[in-house]
């Protein structure tokens, strides 16, 4: 240990002589220096490589990822579309508006399937990566040295889980076309495909803001619990098996859903894909999806950079 | 200093402007338990160019310090500037002109090592095919082209420490921050990183390396602070630091017994010629001194008249250990 003062080497460096052969040779790391590219970074220029980025991994890891999308929609079709209609546990509501005829499961099914996929895709996209962000080597280090605010950072982070949520519920069209036992199809129609387009685009905003905000303020080591006591209630109470508009028969359930997002969520993709099913009024579903991605946005903004920031 | 113009790299003055310069930095981080100052205080101006040590032991609070300069840690108390720009004020220039390497391993490992270096140079703005050219400029220098298509997950200690370097430099930052670069490697890649260091530091690069190896400041740094208890005790090169501690040879005598009250001012050693400082330590005298001639027999025999037995007895050269020991009075813990 006792190295003896004023060993301080003034020699010049020579870098291989002496080392393994895939050791950095002096005159290229020279280089870096003097032969460097002058970068000119830009907020945009920043986010879009982070969104780059983000492509490049789901591209990579394509295989696993699209397995874990559409598995969840495939089971429900398949149990629900295709199982029970042949073991004659049919299951119908009677249409709330002139629709015509009964409407079976898998009409209902379609929305409430879709909003469960965005939480699930949206919170996987989001507060998956965090947890292991946060983790003890802290890698979220890395990106956070990009020449952009922290808040930025948060954004794009949405950005990204919100893409994968988007694409997630979207696989629910093609599984639930495909897969149902004879007869048993849903009978989904756009009128309105803007209205469609904004309901899947903040409900997807919505879940990944919820995802990006409990994967900031919850304790990585009971994350578990997230998918206990809040992705369990807010699936299954998300009127993912009925429409909103049939709880009036448990009022104070159907009031106290209300604080759910998912319920807006499911409704919103009702008004857009099952009109003759009736749903929660339109200006409701609106400011519940749009205001509640703007406050959980903001939250998780807000908790996002206290936990980079020390 | 807050007038500071941004490039002054560029005005080819090198030691008129601060690199780094810190005021009064300060940060308690705040818990159920009380309050924890990491950081009381600290006072750094670095010029340009300069090869900078923060050497301490760990726990001295040198991480936080460069993490305040790394705008990831918020201080709680003093000002700082990076190339000219406040760290808490102006966060977005002062991460655009830093390349930091982490203790940490940070490499993203959903990427490969080419990747690795890719997007951070697209982060810092290059187009996709500068961005390429530069990854596979920094894999060349600090040979990694076997390793390009690995994983970042898949790489050595050694690998990886490369590899984050290289990605600290690929936008050709003002300051280059290493939180103790080489610990945990093995002595042959620890060598072969401080010649990387070197080159870079001959090419005008600024270094603020913190590490707890006094051979790594020793060996590398222009300027040393030595820091312990979240306060800078000493700042210097090598020799005005050994100089400025009375550097002297120090001879420690162990003894089996405590050294009783007194001994070490009766014993008379300190006025032998050369000797500066006698201190007792529990069960130890130490002595430093200019001429170290003689002093371990004297000490040997001062314990044997008064009835203690040696334990053991070194003696060490002046060196930055010797100096922390003339700063702390305690032995350096690694």
């Amino acid at each position: 240990m006792a190295i003896t003062a004023n060993k301080r080497p003034g020699k010049p460096a020579d870098i291989g002589s002496a080392s393994g052969d895939d050791a950095p040779v002096a005159a290229s790391v020279a280089a870096l220096i003097t032969d460097a590219p002058v970068p000119h970074p830009t907020l945009w220029k920043t986010f879009a490589a982070m969104m780059a980025r983000e492509f490049r991994v789901l591209g990579r890891n394509a295989p696993s990822t699209f397995i874990r999308a559409v598995l969840q929609p495939l089971l429900f079709a398949f149990v629900f579309a295709y199982v029970m209609p042949k073991i004659g546990s049919g299951f119908s509501v009677a249409p709330s508006a002139a629709g015509g005829g009964a409407i079976n499961f898998a009409t209902i099914l379609v929305p409430g399937l879709m909003g469960s996929m965005f939480l699930m895709q949206g919170m996987f996209g989001t507060t998956m990566p965090l947890i292991m962000e946060f983790s003890w080597q802290r890698t979220i280090e890395d990106r956070a040295l990009a020449p952009v605010p922290i808040g930025v950072l948060a954004i794009q982070k949405i950005t990204a889980g919100a893409i994968q949520a988007f694409i997630g519920a979207a696989i629910v069209f093609p599984v639930v076309y495909w897969v149902h036992a004879p007869g048993q199809g849903p009978h989904v129609h756009v009128n309105n495909w803007f209205l469609l387009a904004v309901v899947m685009v903040f409900s997807a905003t919505l879940t990944a803001s919820l995802g990006l905000w409990l994967g900031t303020v919850v304790d990585p080591r009971k994350i578990q619990m997230i998918f206990a006591v809040i992705l369990l209630p807010i699936t299954m109470l998300g009127c993912v098996y009925y429409p909103w508009s049939a709880l009036h028969a448990i009022r104070w359930l159907q009031i106290i859903t209300l604080i759910n997002p998912m319920v807006y969520m499911t409704e919103g993709l009702r008004a857009a894909l099952t009109p003759g099913l009736g749903h929660m009024a339109l200006w409701a579903i609106l400011l519940a999806l749009v205001g509640g991605t703007l406050v959980f946005g903001t939250m998780a903004v807000r908790t996002f950079r206290n936990r980079v920031i020390n | 200093m807050t007038t500071v113009t941004a490039r002054a790299k560029d005005q080819g003055s090198p030691g008129v402007t601060s690199a780094i310069r810190t005021e009064g930095l300060r940060k308690t981080y705040k818990s159920s338990r009380g309050d924890v100052e990491a950081v009381r205080g600290i006072d750094l101006d670095i010029p340009q160019g300069e090869f900078f040590g923060l050497l301490g032991p760990n726990g001295a609070g040198k991480s936080t310090t460069i993490g305040m300069l790394n705008t990831l840690v918020a201080p709680t108390g003093g000002r700082a500037w990076v190339a000219g720009y406040d760290v808490t004020k102006d966060t977005v220039a002062v991460k655009r002109r830093i390349g930091v390497v982490t203790q940490n391993n940070t490499l993203d490992m959903q990427l490969t090592v080419a990747e690795n270096l890719e997007f951070r140079s697209r982060f810092f703005g290059l187009p996709t095919g500068v961005a390429a050219r530069r990854a596979a400029q920094l894999i060349d220098a600090f040979g990694l082209t076997d390793r390009k298509n690995a994983m970042a997950d898949q790489l050595s200690g050694g690998q990886a420490r490369r590899l984050m370097i290289a990605r600290a430099l690929v936008h050709q930052p003002d300051v280059l921050f290493l939180d103790e670069p080489t610990a945990g490697l093995d002595p042959q890649t620890r060598v072969n990183l401080w010649d990387i260091l070197e080159v870079l530091h001959a090419q005008g690069q600024t270094i603020l390396l913190t590490t707890h190896y006094m051979e790594e400041a020793e060996a590398l740094c222009d300027r040393i602070a030595v820091v312990d208890h979240g306060k800078i005790l000493a700042e210097g090169t090598l020799d005005a630091l050994l100089a400025d501690s009375g550097a002297q040879t120090v001879v420690t005598v162990r003894y089996e017994e405590q050294v009783p009250d007194g001994l070490a001012e009766r014993a008379g050693l300190a006025e032998r010629p050369g000797v500066t400082k006698v201190e007792a330590d529990g069960d130890q005298l130490r002595v430093f001194a200019a001429d170290p001639e003689g002093v371990l027999g004297d000490l040997v025999s001062i314990g044997a008249a008064n009835g203690l037995h040696v334990r053991d007895a070194t003696q060490a050269k002046p060196s930055l250990e010797t100096a922390f020991l003339a700063l702390t009075g305690r032995e350096y813990r690694e």
